[in-house]
């Protein structure tokens, strides 16, 4: 019979009728499919060599770096205050949680202590920022795999949110809110208001998202049991956030290595156990719930007091005393032309952002610039596990791989 | 000093050169003969259990005989502590063991360090650049001595005189 064995390469001639052998034998051979650089699924500029067997991924190379733009290099020219604005534009869905991670390197190379009001701000920020990029990874998903419903439920809860930061900060997407040694500027009761009345609005929100997926054939469909990866490969890959834990692994920084106000709040680390897309996408629904969660019990327990370090010699004088004394504008240039003097040594700092871990190595050998500056980006070191997450499943199973990482191109190419 | 570090100390009486913790990260750096085997022992030891690769970088030190750093940072999910392992190449001989074969996720990371400092990995899979393009010959960008606007076809181009007013 014809087509018995899909894998041989030549097809056989049926028997029953010889005057086919007459015919050229079939041939069959991979196909080469290049997947990107622009592709609507890619979340930016990427591309994937597929080489496909019928429908099926036999082997997939990435080809990144089409928005390299040399972050790294960058970094040693300028100060350390000079470089926060370039952390926006890492991953620029999520980027308070960037200023958060370099914030907390160039702290613990300087070893600075920042004020307890200020590192409640920045968790319920880190934490508001979480909840953007977790709406924004679970629309921008859905909408791979053909649900478009969410995309738009979750944008309208996200828009409130970067309305809230607009207010905060002046911008919605490259906020640059956080300083060394603290925060730009206290949240006002009007902010603190709006962020209360969202945590009541928005718990009823995940539900409504969960009803769209959870009972949806399609969408259960196309995330279960697609690609699958054990717990034992994903840690070996060096996978962390969701995508890690989606394997039944047990890391997340925020608890095993407590930092900001994370300690002093209670919350639980959903863990997956199947590692496939659907225990990935479960994991981020559920941190959505515990960082409403954080948020309120950082509001409840935060009390007055300053929200920057007092150390002239590092962190920024206030606004309002830069614009009417003198000393203090005086540190405020002499802070951005010269930077402050950071002591030589290196530090590395990891920092669980919604992605997975952000660290950033700092090389100083002294003097106001980085000697060298590394960024640990997790888009970048999901993608190595690209291949091997992809192999054996169908073609459009890529998509929800890509989406699965939640990749952001800024930060994988930095 | 760090247990960690006592333990290595105790375990290799050659091929350590430094031991050192600052602001509580513990780091080891070994000659380069010694490297997979010290690696190795940080994969597989019960005590060192590191099984999950943090990152790997590169450091550039002009000025040194042994110009390039190549730094490993590992994590254990277990013991939940970290290290960091780093190595020192000359320029003349820009060539390291790869850990490929101990951490998957070393892959793509070394891949990054050879893109952009130009340290070989001996058994490397598949070593190739990354970032810049695969035809990009206008060198390593993260090393010094590479200007940081850029070299190559952009020097090129005819600049115009400033314009009098």
């Amino acid at each position: 019979m014809a087509f018995e064995d899909q894998r041989t390469t030549v097809y056989k001639v049926n028997p029953e009728h010889p005057e086919s052998e007459t015919l050229p034998t079939l041939r069959t051979e991979e196909l080469l499919l290049n997947m990107g650089p622009q592709h609507p699924s890619t979340h930016g500029v990427l591309k994937v060599i597929l080489e496909l067997e019928g429908e099926r991924l036999v082997k997939s190379t990435p080809v990144m770096g089409y928005l390299h733009r040399g972050v790294e290099k960058l970094a040693e020219d300028g100060t350390y205050h000079q470089f926060i604005p370039h952390t926006d534009r890492l991953d620029y869905v999520c980027a308070m949680y960037n200023n958060f991670a370099y914030c907390r390197a160039v702290e613990k190379l300087l070893n600075l202590q920042v004020p307890e009001r200020a590192e409640y701000l920045r968790t319920i920020v880190a934490e508001v920022q979480r909840i953007i990029g977790h709406q924004f990874w679970l629309s921008a998903q859905a909408l791979d795999i053909g649900a478009m419903t969410v995309f738009f439920y979750c944008f309208r809860d996200r828009e409130i949110l970067l309305d809230w930061f607009d207010e905060l900060c002046g911008a919605r997407l490259t906020t640059s809110w956080y300083r060394i040694g603290g925060v730009e500027r206290d949240l006002t009761p009007s902010l603190i208001d709006k962020l209360k009345q969202f945590l009541d609005y928005f718990p009823p929100k995940i539900d409504e998202y969960q009803v769209f997926l959870e009972k949806n054939r399609i969408w259960l469909g196309r995330t279960k049991g697609v690609a699958v990866i054990s717990a034992e490969d994903a840690v070996s890959f060096g996978l962390s956030g969701p995508v890690l834990r989606g394997s039944g692994v047990d890391y997340d920084l925020r608890k095993y290595e407590p930092y900001s106000a994370y300690p002093k709040c209670e919350f639980s680390v959903p863990v997956g156990k199947n590692g496939d897309t659907y225990d990935r996408y479960w994991i981020r629904v559920m941190e959505l719930y515990e960082s409403v969660k954080i948020i309120r019990q950082c509001l409840e327990q935060m009390q007055e007091g300053p929200v920057m370090a007092d150390v002239p010699s590092v962190t920024l004088p206030p606004k309002e005393r830069v614009f009417t004394n003198l000393e203090a504008m005086i540190q405020q240039f002499k802070l951005f032309s010269q930077g402050f003097d950071a002591p030589p040594g290196e530090v590395y700092c990891g920092t669980e952002a919604h992605k997975g871990e952000l660290g950033f190595y700092i090389v100083s050998t002294g003097g106001g610039k980085p000697y060298r500056l590394k960024i640990r980006a997790p888009s970048f070191i999901h993608m190595g596990a690209f291949d091997h997450m992809a192999r054996g499943y169908m073609i459009s199973d890529a998509c929800t791989i890509f989406g699965t990482y939640d990749i952001v191109m800024g930060e994988c190419d930095r | 000093m760090h247990p960690l570090l006592q333990r290595i100390q105790q375990t290799f009486s050659v091929g350590i050169t430094g031991l050192a913790e600052w602001r509580g990260d513990a780091a080891v750096t070994v000659t380069r003969d010694k490297l997979h085997e010290v690696a190795q022992f940080l994969r597989n030891d019960p005590g060192m259990d590191f099984d999950y690769i943090v990152h790997v970088s590169s450091v550039d030190w002009p000025d040194d005989e042994e110009r390039f750093e190549v730094v490993w940072e590992f994590y254990s999910i277990r013991k939940r502590h970290r290290i960091r392992l780093k190595t020192r190449v000359p320029e003349s001989d820009c060539v390291v063991d790869s850990l490929t074969a101990l951490w998957k996720g070393a892959d793509f990371m070394e891949r990054e360090v050879f893109d952009m400092m130009g340290i070989r990995f001996r058994n490397h899979p598949d070593l190739r650049r990354i970032l810049m393009p695969d035809d990009y010959t206008e060198g390593y960008p993260l090393r010094k001595d590479f200007p940081l606007r850029g070299k190559g076809w952009r020097d090129t181009f005819d600049f115009l005189d400033e314009v009098p007013r």
